[in-house]
């Protein structure tokens, strides 16, 4: 009997959990042994982080990793500490080493506030100075916000590229609802601050998107490369010098990927570690697939491209390890839903050739779900999406929304 | 595309005025486009854009503010200063590059 063949996956994540749960069910297992490694046990439905601060409890968006797994899959709890890729050996912080036939990096992006100066090193950090890309943020965040009936507000990009792209936007939105609701609306100043030089990178999204932002007395203050945040005068201030006073800032930090992926030579500058964009197999190493936030592919990072890619990925792998040619071509599909506040969302669905359009989705005319425009209808499928996310996307069930994106139901704009 | 001719040299570009073609740049080319910016191509700038193309020739992608430093060892205060303004975005159109938009 030939010994059993290794599938090593970094990250129990969105990317980590499917591909190990459509894999087990794929491979044979008196053949393979899956093994997923993470630092910790806590799975975290992180489109929730958007919500903690307005009416989400935070313990709703946690559940317990090693449940999300189906059985045949061996979970390891461990830091990472680095990938060895000429011995197939991943060296974990406590100092054990497991060996590989193949390996999966599904390790995800982290925020990095210590790259700005005066943001997680300043003294208005979890005061004035806010994230929600983490639990933890997200949970601080509720309280300052709880508190906050007058002043101004900053919603800042640091840097591109960031997790969920539309995130801050849709911060935007949902803070200009609540504070309507609470009556004090016309006691707040929201400022939209970003690097881009609109509300979106794509023109049509951009010119839908900066729409709604001026439709709810939202400021945009564009092109803006933040230098350093000022915690004496309350101030961020960018290269060019135009400065920005505060009451509350609520950032998103630099987006880089795990340290050990930088300290293995396998990222990039950021973090990310370099892909063929349509196969998300390693530039150097045939034995290395990287899933989700992890990788450098030129789209969103966002669960939805973790689902579609991991869809597409499944064969791939099975193809790789017989030395077949891999079958499938990933496109870059994204589908977000953006909240929009007032109860409702616009929805946009795009890939690495076609920006997001306007028209329906998924049906031509029929829809129900309108593409850069809100609905309520999409707003509940946002809400939907949860229990979606826990009990047919991280098993692995099979969604019926192609993981190629479609151009049904699109608009072209014209010439 | 659309196709643009400057002082003889004609190039493809994209709606918004980016080159397409990375065959059609020149450093000749670059300084008769920052021209029409109102910007003198000094030694140091040229630096920049060299490296631009240098890096992106591997990446396949234009360099972010944060990779000019980190990377390329240019301090971005200094970039601020020889493309005032928006540099990443100046850069980029000057070295013939897409758009600077980190993803979507």
């Amino acid at each position: 009997m030939r010994d059993m063949e290794k599938l090593l996956i970094l990250g129990a994540g969105t990317a980590g959990t499917m591909a190990a749960n459509h894999l087990r069910a794929t491979l044979d297992q008196d053949a393979w042994s899956i093994t997923v490694v993470d630092q910790d046990t806590q799975h975290r439905y992180q489109p929730g982080y958007l919500f903690i601060p307005f009416w989400m409890k935070p313990e709703r968006v946690v559940k317990d990793r090693r449940e999300l797994l189906h059985d045949g899959v061996d979970f390891v709890e461990a830091a990472i500490a680095r990938v060895h890729r000429e011995q197939r050996e991943v060296e974990l912080v406590d100092g054990r080493r497991l060996s590989y036939d193949w390996l999966v990096i599904a390790s995800g992006t982290r925020p990095d506030p210590t790259l700005v100066d005066g943001m997680a090193d300043g003294a208005l950090w979890r005061d004035k100075v806010h994230e929600f890309y983490t639990y933890e943020g997200s949970v601080a965040l509720k309280e300052a916000l709880a508190g906050f009936t007058a002043g101004r507000i900053l919603v800042h990009i640091t840097e591109m590229p960031i997790k969920c792209p539309v995130a801050p936007l849709e911060f935007a939105f949902l803070v200009e609802d609540h504070f309507r609701k609470k009556g004090v609306r016309h006691k707040v100043d929201i400022t939209y601050v970003t690097p881009l030089d609109g509300a979106f990178t794509k023109p049509v999204a951009s010119a839908e998107l900066g729409g709604l932002l001026k439709d709810r007395s939202i400021r945009l203050a564009a092109d803006f490369a933040v230098e350093r945040i000022d915690n004496e005068q309350h101030r961020l201030v960018a290269y060019d010098g135009r400065e920005l006073p505060f009451d509350l800032l609520v950032t998103v930090p630099p987006n880089v990927g795990q340290q050990f992926v930088t300290d293995s030579g396998l990222g990039n500058d950021a973090g990310f570690v370099p892909v063929d964009k349509h196969t998300l197999r390693s530039v150097v190493d045939e034995r290395i697939f990287v899933l989700g936030d992890a990788s450098d592919i030129p789209t969103s990072k966002a669960g939805s491209v973790a689902h579609f890619a991991t869809e597409e990925f499944v064969d791939n792998f099975v193809a790789a390890t017989q030395g077949r040619p891999l079958p499938n071509s990933f496109d870059g599909h994204a589908n977000c839903f953006v909240e929009s506040g007032r109860g409702q969302a616009m929805l946009l669905d795009f890939n690495y050739d076609t920006e997001p359009l306007k028209g329906t989705f998924p049906v031509p005319v029929a829809g129900p779900m309108t593409l850069l425009k809100p609905s309520r209808v999409n707003h509940l499928g946002k809400l939907a999406f949860e229990q979606i996310y826990w009990k047919m996307l991280l098993p692995g069930r099979r969604l019926p929304v192609s993981s190629h994106m479609s151009m049904a139901g699109k608009r072209r704009p014209k010439e | 595309m659309p196709t643009n001719t400057l002082n003889g040299r004609t190039f493809e570009v994209d709606t918004e005025g980016f080159l397409t073609r990375r065959e059609d740049w020149s450093e000749d080319l670059a300084t008769d486009l920052a021209a029409l910016i109102d910007l003198e191509l000094s030694e140091d700038h040229l630096a920049t854009l060299r490296f631009m193309r240098e890096d992106s020739a591997t990446t396949g992608v234009t360099p972010t503010l944060r990779r000019m430093q980190t990377v390329g060892g240019f301090d971005i205060k200094t970039l601020f200063a020889l493309y005032p303004g928006k540099p990443a975005k100046k850069m980029a159109w000057l070295s013939g590059l897409p758009k600077p938009v980190g993803c979507v």
